[in-house]
């Protein structure tokens, strides 16, 4: 074990499978150089040389279309978005070609895109978006999103190993603010799998990355007037682990779902409906939602404050929950 | 003005063998020209016998353009064919009866009834299923190419697009990246002079769309795309450039598109004449009359070739209709990929 930042986790996921993978590299704006505008890769370059880590020209189009070539071509490219709000330019190459490619020609598209997503720190309606939903809708493609350092380096393994398409958002305020006990070893996490982040009896908060550590603040504000709060960390939301959410419900008998993104279509309404179908006899309460409101991301603090859901947001809807 | 280079034509015999063609290659290249009319004709009596649903496109007019370049291509060379390029299909290999089974959407076809027309290639021949946003092949490409040049291979990829496709973003980041990193890959326009209804001067402002290729710090040619020989020999010429290491060319197959958009479209726009002028420049005719003059071509010996072709594809209709049409409970296989899928010629 090495303590590491969820930044390292990510950065040491990769290298270790650079390392042992000679099909996969690396392509995105300013990544071999410069290291990557949050520095994940820095130092790959010198280390994979230049056409393993490549400095792409501003052209999102031709980096996700690229690597979907290559990867038919037996590579297994992780493309960084420097942004995850610039995946929009490439919209059309990960829903019309990669996503149905397996599907109606047969041809697998293993490829891994890193997208650096999430709010908090004033980044505006372009650098703070959270775009997971409107992929998940898409059949064919893989949506992660970790949440702790030791999953951020498992579940890159995973992703890069995957015979699909896979879009991984790391959220950047969770970069240098979480440090944990990685594994040093190469090691992966499967899809699929929920984490009980926090173990509780009377409330089922199902979340997903910054988020889970948004809600776990919030029970711990609660343990004082002894609400019991589980929280699940999905880790993917395509698969999603949707017997672990049923089980917890069943177990407490109130869900709320929190996310970061905004409320409608957001992944939320997927899970709350799909607890309303399967679990409606289990429930004490109605099914909570708790998102961002349906607005582009404000750049302000104080506009941004009423827009990400915040610790007391969560915990006074966490109590409503539990007194109803 | 023009920027791009305009290519002559190619003339005598020896010119051809010096470009690496010998007797048997020019029949074969003659009867693929043959074969990819010949299933389109067929596959548009099918769709009006109400056989084929959907719609249906042809690439009339451009069995040169299509045929030339592919006959340029290696072996290990990979492609990203579009709609108007069947006879690229036809040329590496595609067996026609799969070809009639996706047109008429059954189990036997390369999509297995997933997807229609064209929108499909046999991955065991180097060739990628195109998707209706055309340009989106071109990044593709270039991606195959980028591949090639990692490991070091000394294998093309060749990307088509029309001269519509050429007005979309995708091309430009595809040219641009393959330009930067002098990648190896052809890029073909066939530019057959309506996009829809949309005519060129609508499209693009130069005088060319290879004109655009100096900007991306490559060469441009533009070629006579009913010139099959001329069409080999300028594809011939990029293809081991870019082998060699010397980066892109961008060819333009000038020709024009000899039916509507679709079989629904009577293409009313376009000015009779225009068509006159170029069903009078017809590539197959043309080239006919070429092995008649150069390269000894007898009657005998044209009618064995069209008879071959006939037979084969009234074998390979009654093959296509013996398929099954793909099971309903298949629908959700193969969303995703498992590990076991990407051994394919492709992905090893």
């Amino acid at each position: 074990m090495s303590e590491m930042t969820y930044l390292q986790a990510i950065s040491d996921g990769l290298r270790q499978e650079m390392r042992r993978d000679k099909r996969v590299f690396v392509i995105g704006e300013d990544v071999g150089v410069y290291g990557g505008a949050f520095k994940v890769t820095l130092g790959f370059q010198e280390e994979f040389g230049p056409w393993r880590v490549i400095d792409a020209p501003l052209s999102e189009t031709a980096i996700v279309g690229g690597c979907t070539g290559a990867a038919i071509m037996g590579m297994r490219p992780v493309a960084e978005m420097q942004f995850a709000d610039f995946i929009s330019c490439a919209w059309d190459h990960l829903v019309t070609v990669a996503a149905k490619q397996r599907w109606r020609a047969g041809t697998p598209v293993p490829i891994t895109v890193r997208l650096p997503s999430g709010g908090g720190f004033s980044g505006g309606p372009f650098h703070s978006q959270n775009p997971e939903s409107s992929f998940a809708h898409i059949p064919g493609l893989k949506v992660i999103c970790p949440a702790t350092p030791e999953d951020a380096k498992g579940l890159l393994a995973t992703a890069i190993q995957d015979p699909n398409p896979c879009l991984y958002f790391e959220h950047k305020h969770l970069y240098r603010r979480l440090k944990a006990d990685v594994p040093e070893e190469r090691y992966e996490t499967p899809f699929g799998k929920a984490r009980i982040h926090r173990e509780g009896d009377d409330i089922s908060v199902i979340t997903w990355g910054a988020m889970v550590h948004t809600a776990d603040e919030a029970a711990q504000q609660l343990e004082g007037d002894g609400i019991s709060v589980e929280i699940l960390d999905l880790r993917t939301l395509i698969p999603w682990d949707k017997q672990a959410v049923l089980q917890s419900v069943s177990k407490t008998s109130k869900a709320l779902v929190l996310h970061e993104d905004t409320q409608t279509g957001g992944f939320g309404g997927e899970i709350a409906a799909t607890i309303a179908e399967e679990a409606f006899e289990e429930l004490d309460a109605p099914i909570k939602r708790i998102a961002a409101p349906d607005t582009p991301v404000p750049f302000s603090p104080a506009l941004e404050k009423a827009f990400i859901p915040q610790v007391d947001g969560v915990a006074k809807g966490i109590k409503e929950l539990a007194e109803y | 003005m023009a920027i791009a280079r305009e290519a002559e034509p190619v003339g005598s015999m020896h010119e051809v063998r010096e470009a690496g063609l010998d007797h048997e290659d020019l029949l074969a290249v003659y009867r693929n020209m043959l074969m990819t009319r010949a299933i389109e004709e067929r596959g548009h009596i099918l769709y009006k016998q109400g056989k084929i649903p959907g719609s249906f496109y042809t690439g009339r007019g451009n069995e040169a353009a299509a045929v030339g370049v592919a006959t340029a291509m290696g072996q290990e060379d990979v492609g990203t064919p579009l709609h108007r390029d069947m006879g690229v299909h036809v040329t590496r290999g595609v067996e026609p009866w799969r070809i009639f089974a996706q047109y008429m959407g059954r189990a036997d076809g390369p999509t297995q009834g997933r997807d229609g027309n064209v929108h499909m290639a046999d991955s065991r021949l180097g060739l990628l299923a195109m998707v209706s946003h055309l340009p989106a092949m071109l990044p593709v490409a270039v991606g195959c190419a980028l591949a090639f040049r990692i490991r070091e291979e000394k294998r093309v990829a060749v990307g088509w697009f029309g001269e519509g496709a050429s007005a979309r973003g995708d091309t430009h980041e595809a040219m641009n990246l393959a330009g930067v990193r002098k990648l190896p890959v052809v890029f073909v326009c066939d530019n057959n002079q309506w996009a829809y209804s949309t005519p060129t001067y609508l499209e693009y402002a130069t005088e060319h769309v290879a004109d655009r290729a100096e900007a991306y710090g490559f060469e441009g040619v533009v070629v006579d795309g009913n010139d099959v020989l001329a069409v080999y020999r300028e594809s011939k010429r990029a293809i081991e450039k870019a082998r060699a290491g010397g980066g892109p060319t961008l060819i333009e197959c000038l020709t024009l598109r000899m039916e509507g958009h679709a079989v629904h479209d009577d293409a009313f726009y376009v000015p009779k004449d225009m068509f006159e002028r170029w069903a009078a420049n017809d590539p197959i005719e043309r080239f006919r009359n070429w092995l008649y003059e150069n390269a000894d071509l007898s009657g005998e010996q044209e009618d064995e070739i069209s008879a071959g072709v006939k037979k084969l594809l009234n074998d390979a209709l009654q093959r296509a209709e013996e398929s099954p049409l793909p099971e309903p409970s298949t629908l959700l296989d193969g969303v995703f990929a498992t590990p076991e899928d990407l051994d394919t010629p492709h992905h090893k």
